[in-house]
């Protein structure tokens, strides 16, 4: 048997492994970002929350972590239009009728959907929030900047509080199968573990939307001011 | 039993085909899914018509010729059984029943509902097999094998190669049969020999025939008639990036 194989990343398993590992990197960012948030529930006024904001735009480690996670995103991105473009490829000419309810979850069928969701989301949450930060570390004035009283302008608008809601929801629906299915990706597939990484995954998507969902929601009705 | 069926109808794989309605009458609910087409293909014939060309061989589910999408299903509604199992007593009375070739780009349309699933064949013989001479049985348990790993081999082994995983599969995805064929050598001592190139082998030219990308929706395992679970997709990704490693 000789080996006939091409290099590892142009295989579909090589590029499936990158979806799972830059998935997972999201991930580890996405309790980062969650844990930031739950600070305006400290109810202070906003001071525990700038703290962290301020450490998180000035800390030299996390300047380039941010780095790396945009390289992730725009991997995960860029690999999920490849790996689509295929499996499209892959069926010509489509069914007359399919079932798909009988044989999987409709988010697990859905995830380019609910990818291109989160990344519209993910624009207009950048141009609310990221590039306000941004501007006030290039312009020297980031120890002055008050990300909590943008957050409370940005929330009073009941429009941005649904973008957000809507962003929200894709983004648990996206986790409930990208969890587990990294996991599986990674070749981690175990009779023991497996229905506990499973449980594990839902259980933290439905935390993530409920934290994430918690600051607008508590901004728009005064609960947080 | 009254049924109604909407029959993908194609000539050859250069025309494009269509759906076509048969009406079929006193069709007995004890008859198999394919003694329905018969009886179909008998009444055809009589008229003068043209016969629907249908895939068939063994009719007891273990030569996966069978290959029929039923109301958007591999092998039809019921969980386990190839479509030659499949009793016309799982419908009803009076039920409209859309029948479609396995659809992708790997199995090109023949004839109405028989695909060409060589690309299978050329997966296989990249690497499907041990290349040494077996000889005559050995003593028994001259090589040890763990219990449970001579179970997953053998369950594994169950595939019958039909396609229902990469028809059902949303990609079109061949993952579950690779996998299948893969862990089925790579459980045993045997088949660990040559377990690097064979997983290389196999997984490229699985990319090569077309097929699409797994993401894990699972549908596969749910459809196979034969239940290979996903833990092989899992065992084959392991195998691939260890192999990836090694060489």
């Amino acid at each position: 048997m000789s080996n006939t194989s091409p290099n590892f990343i142009q295989s579909s398993l090589g590029k499936k492994l990158l979806m799972g590992l830059t998935g997972l990197f999201l991930i580890s960012f996405l309790v980062v970002h969650a844990t930031l948030n739950s600070f305006i529930f400290a109810m202070d006024g906003g001071e525990l929350f700038n703290q962290g904001c301020l450490f998180m735009a000035t800390n030299p480690i996390i300047r380039i972590i941010e780095i790396v996670l945009f390289i992730g995103i725009i991997l995960h991105i860029v690999q999920a239009l490849i790996l689509t473009l295929k499996n499209q490829k892959a069926r010509p000419v489509k069914y007359a009728v399919t079932d798909g309810k009988a044989n999987s979850k409709w988010y697990s069928r859905s995830m380019g959907i609910l990818g291109s969701l989160l990344l519209m989301f993910l624009v207009i949450h950048l141009s609310h929030f990221w590039v306000g930060t941004k501007a006030a570390q290039f312009g020297g004035t980031i120890q002055e900047h008050n990300t909590y009283l943008e957050i409370i302008e940005v929330f009073h608008n009941p429009f941005n509080v649904l973008i957000y809601l809507l962003g929200v929801i894709s983004l648990g629906y996206h986790l409930a199968h990208g969890f587990q299915s990294s996991f599986q990706t990674l070749g981690l597939n175990h009779p023991k573990y497996t229905p506990l990484i499973k449980k594990a995954g839902l259980w933290f998507s439905i935390l993530i939307t409920i934290v994430f969902a918690a600051m607008p929601l508590a901004v728009f009705f005064g609960i947080v001011k | 039993m009254n049924l109604t069926l909407k029959i993908w109808r194609q000539k050859n794989d250069k025309e494009t085909g269509k759906l076509v309605t048969y009406p079929v009458k006193d069709i007995s609910p004890d008859m198999s899914f394919l003694e329905m087409f018969d009886v179909l293909n008998e009444e055809l014939i009589t008229k003068g018509d043209e016969p629907i060309a249908f895939d068939h061989d063994c009719r007891e589910g273990i030569c996966g010729m069978c290959s029929m999408f039923i109301n958007g299903r591999p092998h039809g509604p019921k969980r386990g059984v190839t479509t030659c199992q499949l009793h016309m007593r799982s419908f009803k009375n009076g039920d409209t029943i859309v029948v479609e070739p396995w659809r992708a780009a790997a199995f090109p349309v023949i004839k109405d509902l028989t695909v060409d699933r060589s690309a299978f064949d050329r997966i296989i013989s990249k690497g499907g097999f041990i290349s040494v001479n077996t000889g005559n049985a050995q003593d028994a348990n001259n090589i040890p094998i763990p219990k449970p790993d001579a179970d997953a081999s053998f369950e594994a082994a169950a595939c019958i190669g039909c396609g229902a995983c990469v028809a059902t599969c949303k990609n079109s995805s061949a993952m579950l049969f690779v996998s299948a064929k893969v862990s089925q050598l790579a459980l045993l001592p045997q088949g660990r020999v040559e377990a690097t190139t064979r997983v290389k082998n196999m997984v490229a030219q699985m990319d090569e025939e077309g097929f699409g990308n797994c993401t894990n929706t699972g549908a596969c395992e749910i459809e196979c008639p034969k239940g290979i679970s996903l833990e092989n997709i899992a065992r084959m990704n392991r195998e691939y990036f260890v192999a990836n490693i090694k060489s």
